[in-house]
């Protein structure tokens, strides 16, 4: 039962920029930026007055009384899963042949801060008898195992903003060992509250182009401030290669490895040179059983931080060698998503995925000048279309904490 | 200050409705929270207080799991 193919046979997003795949995908090929303006009442007290906030509340897909027992990143989950389920034609599986993996990088903030407000002014007996369901950061998966009726196990990688990217790496390997033959794998985050814009940017880790709010996501240009928070969500239906077939269900993409190295650098700043960031690249390379000629192109991390681009470009070099990297389209759909955080892998992979499938890959918007140390090939101004010959591409996605992930697809 | 029968029911039916969405023209006397309605433990927790708020009876806890069916929430809080 060990090293089966692994395939994608449905896919779900709500992001900034739509409530489902089709108008995110279709938003990130257009180029259209999701960022806008925090609640006027925020702007005083923070130095950041903007985020991706959610295109579509989550009050438009699911019932009154589920929203008040779900914290907002379980809602996202559960809406992504559903859509992915549909889109894979919701297979017929053995509960207990049924993974999830469903990530986010902080969990239920949102309920924490609420109800710790409902306790100061109204004391413990108002505090919501859900709190701790909805807070603990392995509820989203619990959430969605509960709706499908997954019983393979059900699991929530935590590594900052790797977190989703992990998911669907050890999704990936929950059906290669034999444990599953379905797994619903993804990530998702929610966390735009003053504290956290205010805890972000006591970092200095976000831009503050308050006058340009569209312009502020921009990876690897040389004016770039910091990322832009977002939230959101994204699911993968991952399948042994063989029930898919057996069930004729359309194949996306292979999700043909992963690769999983740590920093051990700092606590939140990258390595400069980018080793660890290289070393994961290489690792879900060789789990592809891939080569570096075989990726056609990179969905890269790039947040737009000062301090992130450039080594992620260094490292993508590294590892795939000056041929190969000459040869890579590389990307960063964070321009318009913003940085979704714990859901940023999985929209990515949705988006990496999709950019095979149809064969285009979303340009970066914002990029005026780009950064002089930027050592790859960026796609600006306008989508470009993949060749025909392509064969592979990356997923990168890295966490404070030093976490790094690289995904690899390929076309079946 | 005493409430009908029909006044606490109609107030039950609209707090089980927002808290865990059972239609309000199912909430019947006879009827069973957890072998009728659906409703989970947690969520006789929710509906306890808000009961509380709306009618100024406290349910204590250890009350609280004897109350079985709608009718017997009713009585409680005319008692």
């Amino acid at each position: 039962m060990s090293n089966r193919e692994v395939v994608v046979t449905g896919l779900g997003a709500s992001s900034p920029l739509g409530g489902d795949v089709a108008t995110t995908w279709s938003a990130l090929l257009e180029g259209r930026s999701g960022i806008t303006s925090l609640p006027e009442e925020w702007h005083e007290k923070l130095p950041v007055h903007f985020a991706g906030l959610l295109a579509e509340e989550p009050s438009e897909k699911l019932e009154r009384h589920r929203l008040r027992r779900l914290d907002r990143t379980q809602q996202l989950a559960l809406i992504t899963a559903r859509e992915a389920w549909d889109d894979a034609g919701s297979p017929e599986v053995d509960p207990l042949r049924l993974g999830v993996v469903m990530s986010s990088g902080i969990g239920g903030i949102l309920t924490t801060l609420h109800q710790y407000d409902i306790f100061r002014e109204k004391g413990w007996k108002r505090v919501s008898p859900f709190t701790v369901p909805m807070l603990m950061p392995n509820s989203p998966a619990a959430a969605v195992a509960l709706e499908f009726t997954a019983r393979a196990g059900a699991h929530a990688a935590v590594s900052a903003c790797a977190s989703s990217a992990e998911a669907i790496a050890d999704g990936i390997n929950m059906i290669r060992s034999g444990r599953a033959d379905v797994v619903i794998a993804g990530g998702c985050e929610a966390a735009i509250h003053p504290l956290n814009i205010a805890a972000f940017a006591a970092m200095r880790a976000l831009s503050t182009r308050n006058d340009d709010p569209q312009g502020a996501s921009r990876p690897f240009d040389v004016n770039r401030d910091g990322f832009v928070m977002g939230e959101g969500a994204a699911t993968l239906i991952l399948e042994s290669a063989e029930h898919a077939a057996a069930r004729g269900a359309r194949v996306y993409a292979v999700a043909a490895g992963a690769g999983y190295t740590c920093d051990a650098y700092d606590i939140v700043q990258p390595d400069p040179v980018g080793a660890g960031a290289s070393r994961a690249i290489s690792a879900a390379i060789a789990d592809a059983g891939l080569s570096p000629s075989d990726i056609a192109h990179i969905n890269a991390h790039a947040t737009s931080t000062p301090a992130g681009d450039v080594p992620e470009t260094v490292a993508i070099r590294s590892a795939l060698g000056d041929s190969a990297a000459d040869a890579v389209a590389v990307t960063s759909t964070k321009s318009m998503t913003g940085h979704l955080l714990g859901g940023a892998g999985a929209l990515e992979s949705v988006a990496t995925v999709l950019a095979l499938y149809h064969g285009v890959v979303p340009a970066t918007i914002n990029v005026e000048e780009i950064d002089p140390g930027v050592v790859v090939d960026v796609v600006v101004d306008k989508p470009r279309e993949l060749p025909s010959s392509a064969v592979a591409a990356l997923n990168n996605s890295f966490g404070f904490g030093g976490h790094n992930i690289a995904l690899a697809f390929r076309r079946p | 200050m005493a409430y009908s029968e029909k006044e606490i029911l109609d107030g039950l039916a609209e707090i089980i409705d927002e808290i865990a969405g059972v239609p309000a023209a199912e909430v019947t006397p006879e009827k069973s929270f957890v072998d009728d309605l659906d409703i989970d433990s947690l969520s006789m927790v929710e509906i306890a207080v808000a009961a509380q708020d709306k009618f100024g009876v406290e349910i204590p806890d250890d009350q609280l799991k004897d109350l079985k069916t709608v009718q017997d929430v009713i009585n409680y809080i005319q008692k």
